[in-house]
């Protein structure tokens, strides 16, 4: 059973043209929506890095939502395209590290599209609440604390083998 | 006064409360409290308006007196008031870009009703931001020239007034026309509401001052097919159709066109809807603006096979203007703004079939009665049925087309008063019972509910309902051959139906077909139902997200022609503001190359779509040109080694928002 108290962390990337202003358009329009997702302001959603998405992950979001213009309606003419084959590459990334696909989600959203922010990040929200957390950082302490076990086990063998040997 | 490397950062931290809008649901002086503990924060505020005055004198005197050397303001969006606070940030005696806007209310206190989680959404979002300031620098401003011609596509009244206005200012002006004639849809009307002052005597003469303006370039029958560039500096390419016909040449004498070997005109007219009919060499209409022939390839018999006798040729003797070698030409101009006035089209009567439009001959659409009353029309003004007799009765229906979920949802402003327009003029010229069928008569602007009062007491019937359907199936002897209207007549609460010999549709507006290529040709944006898209409803109505290109008139979204030219105004101004001033700031948000850790790999260079990116082949290193640059950071994104970074944009920002927005609980 999804716990329903759960309150899943998104961090979201939107592009200042479209996604943005769409964001801008539901608050304007006040849409509500859930209030879990953190927007941070980019120029294109080209200048998504693959490592803001992996660096989201890894400090604790539970999901990371990119959004970007239309294809074909890009302020830059192609930055999205380009998105959309990093977003690609990230999901079989993603996939390959045990990280559920659905977590990471790519939608086109025109300046016009305030209703989609909502209809998105409410969706977005709730399946994630169903995934349950990610909890990467905690599964990075406790890789840790596996880490320094099997160092301290190897260095106490070692330890009595050298006692063995003197 | 600017903080570089090893200075102690000193952040000044703001929260508005946009009176209750933000307040109201995010606790600011929580927020407030929470920041002030965080590092680096000397100050934090709350208060009710930051763009005020005190508010952003508060930002300035706290620079001064705290030497503060970051700022963080949490309000609205920074589309909306970063312009404002980065110019309080240098009147404080600060770098503007040593400030980050936080957008607590389109992205918060607008969209969410828990207050206690918008609250935490606020701090997390402030904490980000925060974190983020600590890595701006002083950054530069870059002023680019602007070009002082203007562009402006489309000749409608929006159109011929912005061009008007610009030119009588001393700008070139480059006026690009689909049409062989400008004047648009207004060209068309006989009448104009709520004034009943005639249309033509409003708008020739604004024509022919188009025509013949030392400072506009006209381009009829030609389309704007390329642009290029950003504002200040547009490269424009312009699709010249041929016309077949010398401009510079023809005289508008139309000798050619009584010579035309189609001794009788038979081919559909376009400016009169269809309803007239002109030869495959025609004037679109007397008035037109150019005076210019038009030769219409699909019809002309030399044009088409090359086998006439061309006795039109013969006619222009030694002028020569008839010209059957023009070829289409595409030609490239350069101006610095660009004023779209595209229009709209009207909604097709076919799409509602129960309504008859194309069955039943004597149901017409708004413009095409238009043209049937006009005494330029097909039928010099006379208003018959298609027998000939002249109408006993007329009914209007209204809003077809709009204010409807299964075609357009929107009102399109203009139907009620051009109906009440129509129907006094139909009153007029035949004397005919006039029964309008209306959802709500909507007569908002100046004059025009005398004007509806003024049809009530002219006798015009107002029926409330929306018409079912038109049927010529009569069941009494009243009914027999004539169109009946059967509707619900909500005031009175029963099912009538309405004999009448003529039946008009008031169809309403639509954006062009071709909206969506032509946003993309500009950049700008629609709304979703088509219209292009203003960059703020109130504060930039005729602005797009596209700086140096306006929109005005209907192309924006259906209204009247008094609407129409203050926009275009509006868009004019815009405009000449941006040519007086001289130059533009650009956003210093471009990307560098960190040639020391620049590994030449060139996977950056295909990447850019403004081939700002080029390759030192002496250096080994990439290369990016800042003139060229436009700060969309892909390139950015995409290096490998992360030798390119953004200004505004830098890595360890964006990072720092990521961390930021997670580490707050």
């Amino acid at each position: 059973m999804p716990d329903a108290a759960f309150q899943p962390r998104i961090v979201a990337f939107f592009c200042n043209w479209c996604t943005y202003t769409a964001a801008d358009l539901a608050g304007v329009s006040r849409f509500k929506y859930a209030p879990n997702v953190r927007v941070v302001r980019l120029m294109c959603s080209g200048r998504v890095d693959p490592q803001f998405i992996l660096s989201a992950f890894s400090q604790g979001a539970d999901g990371v939502l990119i959004g970007g213009c239309h294809i074909g309606d890009c302020h830059y003419s192609e930055g999205n395209l380009k998105t959309l084959r990093r977003f690609q590459m990230l999901r079989r990334l993603l996939r390959g590290l045990g990280i559920d696909e659905r977590r990471l989600r790519l939608e086109w959203i025109s300046a016009a599209e305030g209703d989609k922010v909502r209809v998105i990040v409410n969706e977005m929200t709730e399946q994630l609440r169903a995934l349950g957390p990610l909890g990467l950082p905690g599964r990075f302490e406790e890789w840790d604390r596996e880490a320094g076990r099997t160092e301290a086990e190897a260095a106490g063998s070692e330890a009595r083998e050298e006692a063995a040997h003197a | 006064m600017n903080a570089g490397a090893g200075t102690e950062i000193r952040t000044g931290f703001y929260i508005c409360h946009c009176g209750q809008n933000i307040a109201g649901v995010v606790d600011c002086p929580a927020v407030a409290e929470y920041v002030a503990r965080l590092p680096s924060v000397v100050v934090s505020r709350d208060y009710k308006y930051m763009c005020s005055d005190p508010g952003q004198e508060l930002i300035k005197q706290d620079i001064r007196e705290h030497n503060l050397n970051r700022i963080v303001v949490a309000s609205c969006s920074p589309l909306l008031h970063e312009h404002t606070f980065r110019h309080a940030v240098e009147a404080g005696g600060l770098n503007p870009f040593l400030f980050q806007m936080v957008n607590i209310r389109e992205h918060d206190s607008w969209v969410h009703t828990d207050h206690a989680a918008a609250t935490e959404k606020a701090k997390a979002l402030a904490y980000a931001a925060v974190r983020r300031v600590r890595f701006h620098t002083a950054l530069e401003t870059k002023r680019v020239s602007v070009h002082p011609d203007v562009l402006v596509v489309g000749g409608g009244i929006a159109g011929i007034h912005a061009s008007l206005t610009l030119a009588n200012a001393g700008k070139k002006v480059f006026l690009v026309e689909r049409e062989p004639s400008i004047g648009g849809h207004m060209a068309k009307f006989d009448k104009t509401f709520p004034t009943l002052d005639c249309a033509a005597c409003i708008l020739t003469p604004k024509m022919s001052a188009v025509g013949a303006h030392e400072n506009i370039t006209l381009w009829s029958y030609s389309e704007v097919v390329k642009v290029e560039g950003y504002v200040g500096n547009y490269q424009v390419t312009v699709k010249r159709k041929p016309r077949y016909v010398n401009e510079e040449l023809c005289i508008g004498c139309q000798e050619c066109i009584r010579a035309c070997v189609y001794k009788e005109a038979k081919f559909p007219d376009e400016f009169n809807v269809g309803m007239g009919k002109r030869k495959p060499i025609y004037i679109p209409f007397p008035q037109a603006v150019p005076q210019v022939v038009v030769i219409d390839p699909a019809r002309c018999l030399q044009v088409k096979s090359g086998k006439c006798k061309q006795t039109c040729v013969e006619a222009c003797a030694d002028r020569r203007a008839i010209d059957f070698t023009q070829r289409e030409e595409l030609v490239q101009i350069k101006v610095g703004n660009i004023i779209v006035t595209t229009g709209f089209k009207l909604f097709d009567a076919k799409r509602i079939p129960q309504y008859g439009y194309g069955v039943y001959p004597n149901v017409v659409t708004s413009i095409e009665l238009e043209r049937l009353v006009t005494s330029s029309g097909p039928t010099g003004g006379e208003l018959l049925l298609r027998d000939g007799r002249t109408p006993q009765s007329v009914a209007f229906i209204l809003c077809v087309g709009s204010r409807d979920y299964r075609t357009n949802r929107w009102c399109s402003r203009t139907c009620c008063m051009h109906s009440m327009k129509l129907a006094q003029l139909v009153r007029e010229h035949t004397g005919a019972d006039v029964t309008v069928f209306y959802l709500d008569i909507r007569a908002p602007g100046k004059g025009c509910e005398e004007f509806y009062d003024k049809s009530l007491k002219d006798g015009i019937q107002f029926v409330r309902g929306r018409v079912a359907e038109v049927t010529d199936w009569a069941v009494t002897p009243e009914e027999e051959g004539k169109l009946v209207i059967r509707a619900e007549d909500t005031l009175a609460g029963l099912v009538r139906r309405i004999p009448v010999d003529m039946i008009v549709l008031a169809v309403g507006m639509e954006p062009q077909s071709d909206a969506q290529d032509l946003r993309r040709l500009f950049n700008m944006s629609c709304g979703t139902e088509g219209w292009f898209l203003e960059k703020h409803p109130k504060l930039a109505p005729v602005s797009t997200f596209t700086d140096g290109v306006f929109i005005a008139g209907c192309c924006q979204g259906p209204k009247d022609i008094p609407d129409s030219i203050a926009q275009a105004g509006a868009a004019a101004a815009e405009a000449m503001a941006l040519i007086d001033r001289g130059y533009i700031e650009q956003e210093p948000n471009t990307a560098y190359v960190v040639e020391e850790d620049c590994s030449g790999c060139k996977s950056c260079i295909p990447i850019c779509p403004y081939t700002a990116i080029t390759f030192d082949e002496a250096k080994a290193k990439a290369c990016i040109n800042p003139a060229l640059c436009k700060g969309c950071g892909t390139c950015v994104a995409a290096c490998p080694s992360g030798s390119i970074r953004q200004h505004l944009f830098e890595d360890e920002e964006i990072m720092s928002e990521i961390e930021g927005v997670l580490s707050h609980a």
